[in-house]
């Protein structure tokens, strides 16, 4: 109760902070339409209730995001376009394969990589390296590569969440693989281990931790991945497609709402596998 | 000296026969111009349009360092503010985990119908994207300074400032600058996908969305050379200024030997 409080408060100084900003900003446009209504005999409050429910406002006010949101997820049907249920359905499904085939990618690098030293030496500065460049830039060139070879759908997308993924779960498995401390490796040794049970039995179980810090980062960034391919190929599709259709027609509110759709998808992914963390450090032991 | 050789000689003995094998690859293949490039032809095309890829970098520098000022300051002005008051730090600190976890980039149409199709907009999406992870860097990072040296601080009479500019700040810098890496990283990919929502016609963002659309494919492995160069270069000078800065601190230590 005492942990849920602050977050409360802040929240709900955050979400009045937003209905203010939202009068202020939109109040001007108000205004001018009011003008244009030819209607002069308003008050404050009128101008500031109209300003929270205009159609297309700078700033939407809270209630038109969670309407706009009840509308097109409870209320259309899942199968139209119109839905964001269906949207959001189709960045999940690109963000989720793409998050298997990097996060599978990544795992074989990396313990490629604990096991031969040539690969860890000349490969894996460039891997690190890449981390510093803006990978994401590649996005567009990659969706018409795959373009080229008659590949559309929801692979092109796929891929560039693969190749988002595949950085941070190469880096983090790296280093989970090499967490084991010399006197354990000492002691596999002393049994006779040969490298396979070495790995299988010691430095893939002290990789959990490791393992799940960078699928969560890995999620997150499959997410951006995904939306970010789908401003460059919208006609498909997708919550990115949303934002692009939006900032095209000016419609702020469904903007904010294809937002917040694909907040809750990255929540939800890294949610839920911060669930499997706690579960499996239970179990395993290293979270108390 | 050899040591340096050492670690260098492999990654770039890979590099370069990566490129070679492009290179030949290519040429013995036949693939076409718009699926691949052979590396000559993107270097020739960079430095034939040098003078565009010049004016794209500078616009989209203008965004990156106004946003990146902006973002990283004012996370650390706001993580010092709430140092003060642990209430705020459990109400606020959740949601800096959080936005981590969040999309940002989609803030882009935003920014760019509230600021305009100019730097102003790119700005604003990257003040957005660092400011959460300075914010969480930097009050971890106050908190790092040991009992001990408070102690010691308390014991020589030391007012909160001065515990804060002579002890808590100075212990703080690798978290800071571990916050800054991140962003330069992060201000380039807000930039960049900031450009691709509307922009004036230059930027380096716009110019991968057109010559894309235009199937230009060896301009846009240019322009992505040129980014990948800005990237690396900008995280490149961070890193040097925090092992000059933060010399004292374990991680740097061990080079001097």
């Amino acid at each position: 109760m005492i942990r849920i409080a602050p977050i409360l408060a802040v929240l709900g100084a955050l979400i009045a902070l937003w209905y203010v900003a939202a009068v202020l900003m939109n109040a001007q446009l108000q205004e001018d339409r009011f003008a244009n209504a030819g209607r002069t005999d308003y008050s404050t409050a009128d101008l500031a209730s109209a300003s929270l429910n205009m159609d297309r406002p700078k700033l939407p006010a809270p209630h038109q995001i969670v309407g706009e949101l009840w509308r097109t997820v409870a209320l259309a049907d899942p199968s139209s376009k119109r839905s964001l249920a269906f949207h959001a359905f189709i960045t999940l499904r690109e963000t989720l394969l793409g998050f298997a085939l990097g996060s599978l990618l990544g795992a074989a690098l990396a313990a490629a990589a604990v096991h031969f030293r040539w690969i860890d030496r000349s490969l894996m500065p460039w891997i690190v390296a890449s981390q510093m460049i803006p990978i994401i830039a590649l996005a567009p060139m990659i969706v018409v590569i795959f373009n080229q070879f008659d590949v559309v759908g929801i692979v092109p997308k796929a891929a560039i969440a693969a190749y988002l993924t595949f950085f941070p779960v190469t880096v983090g498995l790296v280093k989970g693989f090499r967490s084991p401390d010399p006197l354990q490796l000492d002691l596999m040794r002393t049994y006779c281990a040969t490298r396979g049970q070495t790995f299988w039995k010691l430095r893939a179980p002290a990789c959990a931790p490791f393992f799940f810090a960078s699928m969560k980062v890995a999620a997150a960034a499959a997410l951006v991945g995904s939306v970010v391919a789908e401003v460059t190929k919208s006609e498909d599709g997708g919550l990115g497609a949303r934002l692009l259709a939006g900032s095209y027609y000016g419609q702020t509110v469904q903007i904010w709402a294809a937002l917040f759709a694909a907040a809750f998808c990255s929540a939800a992914l890294v949610g839920v596998i911060g669930l499997v963390d706690a579960y499996v450090g239970k179990r395993m032991g290293y979270v108390r | 000296m050899t040591r340096r050789l050492d670690t260098l000689l492999p990654p770039s003995l890979f590099g370069l026969a990566a490129l070679a094998l492009w290179q030949f690859g290519v040429a013995a293949f036949r693939v076409p111009q718009v699926i691949l490039p052979a590396p000559s032809a993107i270097f020739a095309k960079l430095f034939a349009s040098l003078p565009t890829l010049w004016l794209d970098f500078l616009q989209t520098m203008q965004g990156v360092a106004v946003g990146y000022a902006l973002g990283c300051a004012s996370g650390l002005i706001v993580a010092i503010l709430i140092d003060r008051s642990p209430f705020l730090q459990k109400g606020l600190l959740p949601f800096g985990n959080l936005v981590s976890a969040l999309p940002i980039v989609g803030v882009a149409p935003i920014m760019v119908m509230w600021f305009g199709f100019d730097w102003q907009s790119k700005a604003a999406v990257v003040v957005v994207m660092t400011f959460f992870p300075m914010l969480v860097n930097a009050v971890a990072g106050l908190k790092s300074a040991g009992a001990m040296e408070r102690d010691l601080m308390k014991t020589y009479a030391a007012s909160y400032s001065q515990t804060l500019g002579k002890l808590r700040l100075p212990a703080a810098l690798p978290f800071v600058f571990n916050a800054l890496k991140i962003n330069a990283t992060l201000a380039m990919i807000g930039a960049i996908v900031a450009e691709f929502f509307g922009t004036p016609i230059v930027g380096l963002g716009f110019r991968i969305n057109t010559e894309v659309g235009r199937m230009n494919i060896d301009m846009v492995w240019a322009t992505i050379l040129v980014a990948a160069a800005v990237g690396s270069a900008f995280y490149g000078i961070v890193a040097l200024v925090e092992r000059e800065v933060t010399f004292w601190h374990a991680s740097n230590r061990q080079r001097e030997v």
